[in-house]
């Protein structure tokens, strides 16, 4: 081989290992499926649910053991639809068997799942307004949860599915916003207890 | 085939009494028996084998709200009562709850000997630095420039620090836990229970009722830096400098758990009795 060919060769094979390199900087590992992602994926998302859905009850008992029956309602419907969804997500993406969580659950940045409503949003005398107010900004909180796996996932079936579910969970915002307008907004003084608890303010 | 009975995977739900819990909307704790229900299920043990005792306030009700064996007992006692327990049914899983108040100002004394004797049972305190069953009085970890109608001005008392005593009465595991990260803290609570002798766990669960302006611990908290150690020494140093938001488990002993001597175990009632004679 003469040094011009040898060269030529070693340029080729150098540009090669370039533009490979650039390829994979690119595009890594995207268009390779990867079942442990796409499994560990599913099992936040359905844990999210199931989360939301057990979060969402346990409001309704702290809500009727205050005799607020009305909010106490509301929260088991939203339960229910929250665990609806956590059914059809097993239904549709799991085969209908619950994935293996890790001990304890999903460790979520934050402390909870991005669909969890925050306890410390409860009042005993919250109306129905509030208790959507929660919810929505529970399904804002999850519509930006999957809309940044699908901005940021290397799996094309993940980033698919995470598209689809960011989507979905935009729907639901848009019905809790309508929600909210059928709902009156609270009285100025919707927190006035002639008889309230708290004595020592 | 065998038709042998197989035991279905028990879950949290199985320990969620018909009871609902009487605490205030927001309140953390709340989050905390739910993080102790989990605890349960993934330890895979089974209600009837286990104790859940505590003292009078706010989060000592929890006994009655799991379907677990309860003991709600005497104001600042639980430890006393749980550790004659443990001593008495070393089979049994002993799980010990209560508030700030009932463990460290009236129960002081027992918490530093429950330490010092590191009998197997694992003590859950709901840390909310205030009383809120009897209607904000100052606890014994309550700030003390804490202003309120019951503490004009605050106490000006310096604050008592659990993990700190905890550490140099001998407990053998602790940790710091916060109900706004309810799996975490049932994982914290998994390891606690599974470490041989005294384990405490204080978890952080706010009183939205008396300290509303705690609902920001949920920004403040962070997991601790550093890996949990044996070394008591450097224990000290890390939970004596930290500002109480840590969260993990922050020292983990080998110390020998306290086993009553051969004999002393479990008495039939009318042998009891019997020695009690007169």
């Amino acid at each position: 081989m003469s040094r011009a060919t040898a060269t030529k060769t070693r340029a080729r094979k150098a540009g090669g290992r370039r533009a490979a390199s650039a390829r994979d900087r690119k595009k890594p590992a995207a268009m390779k499926p990867n079942p442990t992602v796409q499994a560990d994926f599913l099992a936040r998302a359905w844990a999210m649910e199931v989360e939301a859905a057990e979060r969402y009850a346990m409001f309704a008992d702290a809500m009727d053991e205050h005799n607020n029956r009305e909010v106490a309602e509301l929260f088991r419907k939203l339960a229910r639809i929250e665990q609806l969804h956590a059914d059809q997500l097993l239904e549709e993406n799991l085969s209908r068997h619950p994935p293996v969580l890790p001990a304890g659950g999903v460790r979520w940045d934050g402390g909870e799942g991005p669909e969890t409503g925050a306890p410390g949003e409860l009042h005993y005398r919250m109306q129905p307004y509030h208790a959507l107010q929660i919810a929505l900004a529970c399904e804002k909180r999850a519509n930006k949860f999957f809309a940044d796996v699908a901005g940021s996932t290397s799996d094309a079936k993940v980033r698919k599915l995470a598209r689809e579910m960011a989507e979905e969970e935009a729907e639901h915002v848009r019905l809790i916003e309508d929600w909210l307008k059928r709902t009156p907004p609270p009285d100025k003084d919707w927190e006035h207890d002639s008889d309230p608890p708290v004595v020592s303010d | 085939m065998t038709t042998a009975a197989v035991a279905a995977p028990i879950t949290a739900q199985a320990f969620k009494a018909d009871y609902k819990p009487i605490w205030c909307p927001g309140c953390g704790d709340y989050s905390v028996l739910a993080s102790v229900n989990k605890a349960f299920a993934i330890l895979e043990l089974r209600p009837e084998n286990i104790a859940v005792v505590s003292g009078i306030g706010c989060s000592s009700r929890i006994p009655a709200y799991t379907t677990c064996y309860g003991f709600h007992g005497v104001h600042g006692r639980a430890l006393a009562a749980g550790t004659g327990l443990k001593v008495a049914r070393p089979d049994l899983t002993v799980l010990v709850a209560g508030g700030d108040g009932d463990g460290y100002s009236i129960g002081g004394n027992h918490f530093l000997h429950a330490c010092r004797r590191n009998v197997d049972l694992t003590y859950v305190v709901m840390d909310n630095h205030v009383y809120g069953m009897t209607k904000g009085q100052p606890s014994p970890t309550t700030e003390p420039d804490w202003d309120s109608k019951l503490s004009p001005g605050g106490t000006g008392l310096r604050t008592f620090h659990p993990l700190v005593i905890a550490l140099a009465a001998g407990a053998n595991f602790i940790a710091r836990a916060f109900s706004g990260d309810p799996n975490g803290t049932a994982q914290i609570l998994v390891e606690a229970i599974r470490t041989p002798g005294f384990s405490f766990v204080e978890i952080l669960s706010p009183c939205v009722t008396f300290r509303p302006e705690q609902r920001d611990w949920k920004s403040q908290v962070r997991p601790a830096p550093v890996a949990p150690t044996d070394d008591p020494a450097r224990a000290a140093r890390r939970i004596m400098t930290d500002d109480g938001f840590n969260i993990g488990v922050l020292y983990k002993g080998a110390r020998k758990p306290y086993q009553p001597p051969v004999g002393m175990g479990a008495k039939r009632p009318a042998d009891l009795e019997a020695e009690f004679t007169i």
